[in-house]
């Protein structure tokens, strides 16, 4: 039975320290925040198209007046879903910025679909210059570069409410519930029906904050559902190749007595 | 691995013999496919990634080439000559006998619409860049392109005519997506 | 050894060929086919194969993430993004990487408790266990730096912090500190040089496993019961007794490292480090990663510059002179029924200093890390050299084979020499 202690004692030491990184990263997050039923969810969740679909309109028609995604490229949008055609017409709205040409100048031309994400601002300093000092993060990676994940996101935009009573709201900033110290330069952006979604969902503020969220979710781990497709044929692979090795193990000592 | 020094396992009955044997066929078939398919990433990681490919495709446009003229694009990293030619330049290209030709080819397969021809500027013997793109270049006896390395001379339709090169430069995949522009890959 | 060809026993013409000229495939026979290896491993046996291979694993998947990666400040983070997105299978490559370093940590923690468990440290596998201390250090440098490669938040502000530990140095610190910058600050000339080690530092640790491995195979395994075999019944040939056994717990090794690196690959990571470097924001938290928590506890537990970073590298250099500070002749805790509870309680005390490495530095927490901080060092300074002098272990069996072929006997049930999964 001491053998049993033993190996106990070494998961012990093994699984406290994998579960000690979760406390570590909730170490700043007091705040609660609402769970929201994201279709990529789980272990088997895929990225519902609709709702990708939906998240890029509202990041093209509000956030992107502000926040950058310089990781992504207009040929990104095939894989939410768009065909061809759609992606080029999208890349087609925007102007990038090309060259130099044969007399040396810089010049601006239609993205295509090879381009990356027009980004609104030139370089940091434009973007606080324009933006009361504060810098909209690029968003190509929010996801996860917070704790909390999508659910951050989610939270973050539905988060918005008037300050409680005795809160000392700087001037310039914006109460938000669920934003790490309640005041946050980001004013509120989605108001009911601020965008209109071609396929008829309702453009609530949960909806669309729901809808960008997961589109966020997507932009920053495109590979997730390649990843758990590998990994579940993978993992039952190893299980056979387990059970195999397992039972030829078994034959090899069966004749040592021990 | 396992089976190159069998001999010290202990002996068995008959009917263990078989049953060991079959799975020990079997796991090593099962861990030899694993193995192979942990090589495929690596291997794979090398090709062309998706941003690479993405740029597989470059757009010219064709208005400012004077007859006469040619202009050097980048292709996937490699110079594309895109040269107008003069009338009695597509006129020597064409009635030259395909039996004088070392790389047999027409000139009228080589091109989509004249005059304009569109070929990849790396010589097909060890992939120097052959001149003949300025009017100050020496453009070989056949007056396309002369390769200085070792003496490659290209017609003016691209075709090797004399010297080490084997094959006639390549014609890259394009099409017109206007008059005045094509898209190359 | 004499000069000339070397007398090959194998068949195969073109094996014998090259055997003569270069014995590779004697030495392979002798070293993992025949080598004599106690019959009653359990499979905390295996973590040393598993270490081995999780070696290789990140040293492939290394070589080919270089092949896409960056060393400039500028560029750094998108390329690491450029990996996860456009690179044919990058972001396996990758995560494999990443998830790699916490499992190798796991691995070898796991083999340096069995060392401490079974007494695998005490003579005659001193040597033994003081290269796998130098293994230890050499992985604790390489994935420090590897850490701040794909520079983040995290990276940026982990090397700083590390570096600037050199800075309690006396008198010569800032200029030491300088140097390792090559620079006023964490900046490009460190991330070159960082890439540069970290990229050299696998193939250095590959030759010390070399070595260990060599100190292995002249003083023979450890074994459970921490007593040497007397004789060919003690013991069996490596192969294939213990090619099977290990391959029995690379196959489970293999199912929680892909489960990580499918179902959960940044769940041991922290989400700051998603975020590019910014010289000019300190993180509200900044935390190292799990597997340096124990010893960032240890540094934080002192009020003193100096003092918390002595202590702190003190914590490993210690583990080189325990051969000599545990005087108890037996190995194996089966045997030691005192000695083994203050194990336990090392174990258990390691576990909290993790835990408390990832809190705040302040209230409680900062007393809970001094206690465990204290027992630490007082488990090897004092504990265990007074344990050798009062304990009175329990009798040793005679031989590794006797118990099993006896059936019993006068040795404690849990000491009988039955491999795990029997018990």
């Amino acid at each position: 039975m001491s053998r049993f202690r033993n190996l106990v004692g070494a998961l012990v030491l093994g699984a406290a320290a994998a579960l000690n990184a979760a406390p570590a990263r909730a170490a700043g997050e007091a705040i609660a925040l609402p769970d929201t039923r994201f279709s990529f969810e789980g272990l088997f969740g895929t990225f519902d198209r609709g709702s990708l679909q939906r998240g890029f309109q509202v990041y093209k028609e509000v956030c992107s007046a502000c926040h950058a995604m310089k990781q992504l490229s207009y040929r990104n949008l095939l894989e939410i879903g768009l065909t061809e055609e759609q992606a080029r017409n999208i890349a087609a709205q925007f102007q990038v910025v090309d060259g130099p040409n044969d007399q040396g100048e810089m010049f601006e031309r239609p993205a295509r679909l090879s381009d990356r994400f027009r980004r609104p601002f030139a370089n940091e300093q434009a973007a606080r210059a324009a933006n009361n000092g504060a810098y909209p993060p690029d968003l190509s990676v929010i996801v996860k570069a917070r704790a909390g994940g999508a659910d951050y996101i989610h939270a973050l935009l539905i988060g918005y409410t008037e300050p409680p009573a005795g809160f000392n709201l700087m001037d310039g900033m914006n109460y938000n519930a669920y934003f790490p110290g309640h005041q946050i330069a980001m004013p509120n952006v989605l108001n009911p029906g601020q965008v209109e979604f071609a396929d008829r969902t309702e453009a609530t503020v949960d909806q669309m904050a729901t809808d960008v969220a997961t589109f966020l979710a997507w932009a920053a781990e495109p590979e997730l559902e390649q990843r758990r497709q590998m990994g579940v044929r993978i993992i039952l692979f190893l299980i056979v190749l387990g059970g195999l090795t397992y039972a030829v193990k078994r034959k090899i000592w069966a004749d040592v007595k021990h | 691995m396992a089976d190159a020094m069998a001999p010290h396992a202990a002996p068995h009955g008959e009917a263990g013999e078989t049953r060991r044997d079959f799975l020990k066929l079997t796991t090593g078939a099962f861990a030899a496919v694993g193995v192979g398919a942990i090589a495929w990433p690596f291997i794979s990681s090398m090709n062309p990634a998706r941003d690479v490919l993405a740029l597989a495709s470059t757009e010219v446009d064709l208005s400012p080439i004077a007859v006469g003229q040619a202009v050097t694009v980048m292709w996937r990293g490699k110079p594309v000559f895109v040269r107008r030619r003069a009338e009695e330049e597509i006129k020597a290209a064409r009635e030259v006998p395909l039996s004088q030709l070392r790389d047999p080819q027409t000139d009228q397969s080589r091109v989509i619409r004249d005059p304009w021809l569109v070929v990849v500027g790396v010589c097909t013997h060890l992939g120097c860049v052959p001149l003949g793109q300025k009017p100050t270049d020496a453009r070989g006896d056949y007056g396309g392109w002369f390769c200085p390395c070792h003496g490659s001379h290209y017609d003016t339709s691209g075709r090797i005519r004399l010297g080490p090169a084997p094959a006639n430069l390549a014609v890259p995949e394009y099409n017109f997506t206007s008059d005045t522009q094509i898209r190359i890959g | 050894m004499a000069i000339g060809l070397h007398q090959s026993d194998f068949k195969n013409p073109v094996v014998r060929w090259i055997d003569s000229r270069l014995p590779v495939f004697t030495m392979m026979q002798k070293e993992y086919g025949t080598f004599p290896t106690p019959r009653n491993f359990n499979y905390f046996w295996n973590f040393g194969a598993l270490a081995m291979v999780n070696l290789l694993i990140m040293i492939a998947t290394g070589v080919f993430l270089s092949m896409h990666y960056t060393a400039h400040t500028a560029y750094a983070f998108d390329s690491v993004e450029r990996i996860m997105r456009d690179v044919n299978f990058g972001w396996l490559l990758r995560y494999v990487h990443m998830n790699g370093a916490s499992m190798f940590f796991i691995v070898v923690y796991i083999h340096i408790w069995r060392g401490l468990w079974y007494g695998s440290y005490k003579a005659p596998r001193e040597i033994l266990w003081i290269l796998g201390v130098v293994i230890f250090l050499l992985m604790m440098a390489t994935a420090f730096m590897g850490y701040v490669l794909p520079w983040g938040q995290m990276s940026f502000w982990g090397a700083t912090v590390i570096t600037n530990l050199f800075s309690a140095i006396p008198v010569v610190g800032n200029d030491i500190v300088v140097w390792l910058w090559g620079g006023f600050s964490v900046d490009n000339p460190t991330l070159n040089r960082f890439f540069s080690l970290h990229y050299l530092l696998p193939f250095v640790i590959v030759g010390v496993v070399f070595l260990h491995v060599a100190a292995l195979h002249i003083t023979g395994s450890n074994n459970p019961l921490g007593i040497d075999p007397k004789g060919p019944q003690d013991t069996l040939p490596f192969h294939p007794y213990y090619t099977i056994k290990d391959s029995v717990g690379l196959i489970v090794y293999f199912i929680f490292f892909a489960f990580l690196v499918f179902f959960a690959p940044n769940y041991l990571g922290h989400p700051d480090n998603y975020i590019p470097a910014n010289p000019l924001v300190t993180p509200a938290h900044i935390v190292p990663e799990w597997y340096f928590l124990p010893f960032y506890a240890i540094l934080r537990a002192v009020p003193d510059k100096l003092g918390g970073v002595a202590l702190m590298f003190g914590s490993i250099a210690i583990l080189f002179i325990l051969p000599w500070l545990d005087t108890s002749p037996v190995r194996s805790m089966r045997f030691r029924p005192v000695a083994k509870w203050f194990l336990v309680l090392w174990g258990i005390n390691f576990c909290i200093l993790t835990w408390v490495g990832a809190k705040p530095a302040e209230g409680h927490y900062v007393t809970i890390a001094r206690w465990a901080t204290t027992y630490y060092f007082l488990y090897f300074l004092v504990i265990l050299p007074l344990l050798g002098r009062l304990e009175r272990p329990l009798k040793l069996p005679e031989s590794i084979a006797l118990p099993v072929l006896r059936g019993g006997g006068p040795i404690p049930a849990g000491a009988a020499a039955k491999p795990m999964e029997k018990a």
